[in-house]
């Protein structure tokens, strides 16, 4: 009886310690993730003005509003969506390579591996200030002037609406291409060689080799790499606002800078919010993709 | 045979030298328009300075109160860091080895964070901010790494270190009189050490790169940071000072570039795993 005591006296002295270590990390968990996402989806039934201050209950018009009644939202989620379709396949298949190569471990792969990585630690602000300049129009940056020497005329990289988004796209590709490189090298180094040996011996050659056993061993990283790439492409903020601020004529106007243009810009904070909702729905159902493809392959890796 | 041995050399060439091309020219064209005139930043490129203006360095500190931004910003990083792998390295034990009615509830729970991008909630957050009198201030930008995403992740990565540890340490340690906390300070942090450093390394570049917060938070000049900062460097007329700004982004990336270069294993390590598991 005693005994029996004296270990419920020792459990429940057990769960307090645990409370008392979680404590900390949830209460701010609370107040800076949980009570604002809750409130995100509060001020977006508001008419909710950070100017005016107003905070008005309006129900579902702010999303009927953005559906139906704003142009300039449904270019900016094409625009997102065209980031993304232009970015996601771009950086995959130029990671992919280049793990590929990395893997062979011939001359060069070393400084290779280091340089790739300089500005996935670079803020991209930096980043995206140094590329402004790098793709100023006529010769004034050193990319148009190094093409005028080869006889091209480089385009208005960042003030012609044809070209805008696909050097912002390139400026991400660039950015975080050194992070998938080094995912896919890890998923290489793993591959089973005697397979790969097996194939070269029967007289397959590389491309072969690449697209019919390395491919489909890699599968599972290619599909997780897709998804993470993807959900990150969604959050493209500070070289939008730094390299393009958005335009020309609205055409690298993505969902992140349209809900910064709106509540800090405009002040329309509640329809805003509606933005952000539309935001969080995608990211969840990227992330629930996500989670039930890693279900799946870590299943496959187990078996 | 002798062709595909030449076919492999063009290769190499040119994949040192794309690769060179754009991932370090534009780190040298930066620190050479660095030490450039305003005036000679466009037009032709050189491989080196024309002019050696070393005083651009000088200079970027009275035009505007640069050494304030990059004490803030290394204040807000430090500070930041500090309190995120405290905290997550409490919770993260807990959550991998003391029972408590709740755990797996509250662990999934405080995963939601990781999925939870800033831009969703950074509304609210900014009337939460006001509300409590931090706004124009360094708080936000030093509870948000603590907190945030970044904190689910750093707690994430402690919880499955401390679960791969073996019981029998605890339970030894237990039999010498050890407390929960004991065994926690004195047997678990100082095996930690490899993700202490990962979550470390983590939670300082992204209080340091990090934009949108002081955009969305701080508003007086003196509580910017430096991603603030450096597109800050406009003349009395608003025309921007190009070489200027080259030679404070160069300031800025610095001591990033120093600590991947001695550390570079360690970084990449921890920024792999990061994409991987966020």
């Amino acid at each position: 009886m005693k005994k029996r005591e004296h270990i419920t006296r020792q459990r429940r002295l057990e769960a307090l310690t645990g409370y008392a270590f979680v404590t900390p990390q949830l209460i701010g968990f609370i107040l800076l993730v949980l009570i604002p996402l809750i409130n995100v989806f509060i001020y977006s039934f508001h008419n909710k003005n950070m100017l005016y201050g107003t905070n008005l209950y309006v129900g579902l018009s702010n999303y009927e509003k953005l559906f139906t009644g704003d142009k300039l939202f449904w270019k900016t989620l094409g625009n997102t969506f065209r980031f993304s379709i232009l970015l996601v396949p771009l950086n995959l298949v130029l990671s992919f390579l280049l793990a590929l190569y990395l893997g062979e471990r011939l001359f060069g792969s070393r400084y290779i591996r280091t340089v790739i990585f300089l500005p996935v630690v670079t803020s991209g602000v930096a980043w995206a200030i140094v590329w402004k300049y790098l793709l100023q129009s006529g010769t004034a940056g050193p990319i148009n002037y190094f093409l005028s020497k080869v006889g091209i005329t480089g385009p208005n990289w960042l003030t012609d609406k044809n070209w805008a988004m696909i050097s912002v796209v390139i400026n991400r590709v660039l950015k975080n291409l050194g992070t998938n490189v080094l995912i896919f090298l890890g998923a290489v180094m793993n591959m089973p060689q005697d397979v790969i040996e097996a194939a070269r011996l029967d007289g397959a050659n590389e491309w072969a080799v690449i697209r019919r056993i390395k491919l489909p061993l890699l599968m599972p990283t290619v599909l997780m790499v897709t998804i993470v790439t993807m959900i990150g492409s969604m959050r493209v903020f500070d070289t939008i606002r730094l390299m393009t601020d958005g335009g020309p004529e609205g055409s690298t106007m993505v969902l992140v800078y349209y809900i910064y243009h709106q509540a800090f810009k405009m002040f329309n904070t509640g329809y805003a919010s509606a933005i952000a909702v539309i935001l969080f729905i995608i990211v969840l159902l990227l992330t629930i993709l996500q989670w039930t493809l890693r279900k799946k392959v870590s299943h496959y890796e187990d078996a | 045979m002798k062709m595909r041995k030449v076919g492999q050399f063009v290769l190499r060439t040119f994949l040192i030298a794309a690769v060179t091309i754009f991932f370090v020219y534009p780190f040298w064209w930066m620190v050479v328009n660095s030490l450039n005139t305003s005036a000679q930043v466009f037009g032709k490129p050189t491989l080196l300075p024309v002019s050696w203006r070393w005083e651009n360095y000088k200079e970027i500190f009275q035009i505007q109160p640069f050494g304030r931004h990059l004490f803030n910003s290394i204040l807000v990083a430090l500070i930041g860091t500090a309190g995120n792998v405290l905290i997550s390295a409490f919770s993260g034990y807990a959550f991998a080895r003391i029972r408590f009615p709740g755990r797996e509830v509250l662990f999934i729970l405080l995963l939601t964070a990781l999925m939870m991008p800033i831009e969703v909630i950074i509304i609210p957050l900014f009337f939460q901010m006001r509300d409590w009198g931090f706004n124009d201030s360094l708080k936000p930008l030093m509870l948000i790494p603590i907190f945030g995403a970044q904190g689910a992740f750093s707690a994430f990565m402690f919880r499955q270190f401390f679960i791969t540890i073996p019981k029998e340490l605890e339970e030894a340690a237990r039999l010498d009189g050890l407390g929960t906390f004991g065994i926690f300070r004195r047997i678990m942090l100082p095996i930690a050490g490899p993700v202490i450093s990962a979550t470390a390394i983590l939670a300082f570049l992204a209080a340091w790169n990090t934009y949108l917060e002081p955009l969305v938070f701080t508003s007086s000049i003196g509580n910017f940071t430096l991603p603030l900062s450096l597109n800050n460097f406009n003349d009395v007329y608003g025309q921007p000072q190009w070489n200027l700004q080259m030679a404070a982004t160069t300031i800025s990336i610095l001591p990033i570039m120093l600590v991947y270069l001695f550390f570079q294993e360690k970084v990449t390590d921890a920024m792999v795993n990061s994409g991987l598991k966020g």
